[in-house]
């Protein structure tokens, strides 16, 4: 079930993409995010598809992936895209059926719909293919830092983000396990009616709280006994660095939105 | 319940760039009523191997007999929750699978699955208590009071409690001191000797294979190196180091006692008693050859 999931996972590779600053791939992929509002005609959406289906080239991932990552959104997509279809309205109809109007601006509006998910999902998927969890930890704990002079716990936040993001595998893992020892005690996951199926989660739920209460005793021990006093005064190991490339990619971003300034009606 | 392996392999999350082969072309027989170890080097595949003995996992190629029943990559998932009660795996770290409010309920849930009564649940339970080395006090504990040692004894409970005809065990004393391993240890062996449980067990302790086991599979890279007698195995230890594992004490001391004396054994000796009287055989008083 879980095997399945492909959005959200880093495989690792040595693209232009994947050598990127994450701080340069995760304000980009928040620009891009932005910036794709502005798109409102033909002109400037093929603007946005050739920048986007550039940047999956250059991650040299199999595109397969990408598409992977619609699919579990497909229905929430399609859904937005009939709604659209349906409930704009318009000069030009098409098409009348009692209360069923399908106008030309509706259609239009739906297309461009759906272009605005799959890109927005294909970036974000860029980000999260080529970039380690860890380093987008770094990158937002970089970019929150102004937000410390508003009393934001800035260390804390990017601490709990890159601990929570560390044990995600580890509780998948340790999820799997617990389900197979319930499943050989004689317990089905997924069948039966739904509260049969909520029942059968307990076994499951219970345990997985109590480990995650006693790793966090014990992590949380063992950072003390390491030295961990908090925030204050600490250097870091992994250190962030800038480069041309980053800088060129950037430059881009910029161009590109002053693109869609120019193309948009 | 005999268990066959025929050319059995799996790949973990076929189809996806994370695909990875954790088995294949796995043969193997386990006789019903016998004794069986499985070793092997750490990511070697015991544990996949291991779920597929209860069809936790289903074989992604080949097929897999558990007393008759055929389970193969195309075979549906109806029924087999009565296989999973023929067959009970101890999972390694089993205190991980407790959760229940006391410790009573806790040893009865896996037979409430498979449709006993609260209370046949709970009298098993109370009968089982004493087996893992517990009493009757515990029967009213929260799991989550109890030890480390204490709530492994409980998941066994908990497992034996299915009264499966198969016992599987994985690393069962993993973690725990020498006398808790030891009473363990023990009875399971008991439970092998007078009830007639076939027990396959995945350890790393060389020592447990040797004192309790009659039959051994070696797996190494996701397939099956050797399979054999004790005996047979442990006697090319270069080949077992070769294969980053190791003998039983007892057969490391027999070995050096060859190089020094000059000795040869008859047979290779397994447990402490069978290489004492080897040892006193040979003393001169005894009639044997000179030291």
């Amino acid at each position: 079930m879980m095997d399945k999931l492909i959005f959200g996972r880093y495989i690792p590779g040595d693209s232009l993409i994947h050598r990127l600053d994450p701080r340069t791939k995760l304000l980009g992929a928040i620009w891009f995010i932005i910036i794709i509002f502005l798109a409102n005609n033909w002109i400037s959406y093929v603007a946005m598809v050739a920048f986007v289906l550039a940047a999956v080239k250059l991650t040299q991932i199999n595109p397969k992936f990408f598409i992977n990552g619609v699919k579990p959104l497909i229905w929430l997509i399609l859904f937005t895209v009939v709604l659209q279809i349906l409930f704009t309205s318009g000069q030009t109809i098409w098409f009348r059926f009692g209360p069923v109007v399908i106008s030309e601006e509706g259609l239009l509006n739906g297309v461009f719909i759906f272009l605005r998910f799959v890109l927005i999902i294909f970036m974000s998927t860029i980000l999260t293919l080529t970039t380690m969890p860890l380093s987008l930890t770094d990158a937002i704990e970089f970019l929150l830092r102004p937000f410390a002079a508003i009393k934001l716990p800035v260390h804390e936040i990017a601490l709990m983000l890159s601990i929570a993001l560390r044990f995600v595998p580890t509780l998948m893992d340790e999820t799997e396990k617990i389900m197979n020892a319930q499943r050989a005690r004689g317990i089905d996951f997924g069948e039966g009616n739904i509260y049969e199926q909520m029942k059968a989660i307990v076994p499951l739920l219970i345990p997985l709280f109590v480990s995650s209460f006693n790793r966090a005793e014990e992590l949380a021990t063992a950072m003390e006994a390491r030295g961990y006093k908090g925030g204050e005064g600490r250097t870091k190991y992994r250190q962030l660095a800038w480069s041309g490339r980053d800088t060129a990619v950037m430059v881009t971003f910029a161009l590109l939105s002053v693109l869609l300034f120019v193309l948009r009606t | 319940m005999d268990i066959y392996f025929q050319d059995v392999g799996f790949t973990y999350q076929k189809g996806t760039p994370f695909e990875s082969k954790a088995i294949y072309d796995i043969d193997l027989s386990i006789k019903d009523g016998s004794f069986t170890s499985i070793v092997g080097h750490t990511g070697s595949g015991k544990s996949t191997v291991l779920q597929h003995l209860n069809a936790l996992k289903k074989p992604t190629e080949g097929t897999v007999t558990i007393g008759g029943r055929v389970i193969t990559n195309a075979s549906d998932n109806k029924g087999l929750k009565s296989l999973r009660k023929k067959v009970g795996i101890v999972f390694q770290f089993p205190e991980a699978q407790l959760f229940e409010e006391t410790v009573g309920k806790d040893i009865a849930f896996g037979p409430k699955n498979f449709g006993s009564t609260e209370e046949e649940g709970l009298l098993k339970a109370r009968e089982l208590l004493p087996l893992v080395g517990l009493d009757e006090t515990f029967m009213d504990r929260s799991p989550f009071d109890l030890s480390g040692g204490q709530m492994r004894r409980v998941a066994i409970a908990g497992v034996l409690a299915l009264e499966p005809e198969v016992l599987v065990l994985d690393e069962p004393t993993a973690g725990l001191d020498p006398q808790g391993r030891k009473e363990i240890m023990t009875m399971f062996y008991d439970l092998y000797k007078n009830k007639g449980l076939t027990i396959i067990l995945v350890t790393h302790q060389m020592d447990d294979v040797a004192a309790y086991s009659d039959h051994m599979i070696v797996l190494e890279k996701g397939t099956v190196m050797k399979e054999g007698h004790p005996k047979e195995i442990f006697k090319e230890a270069d080949w077992l180091a070769s294969m980053q594992l190791g003998v039983p004490s007892t057969v490391k001391f027999a070995r050096e006692l060859e190089k020094k004396f000059d000795w040869t054994f008859d047979s290779l000796p397994l447990t402490t008693d069978e290489l004492a009287e080897q040892i006193i055989n040979r003393l001169p008083s005894n009639g044997g050859g000179s030291l």
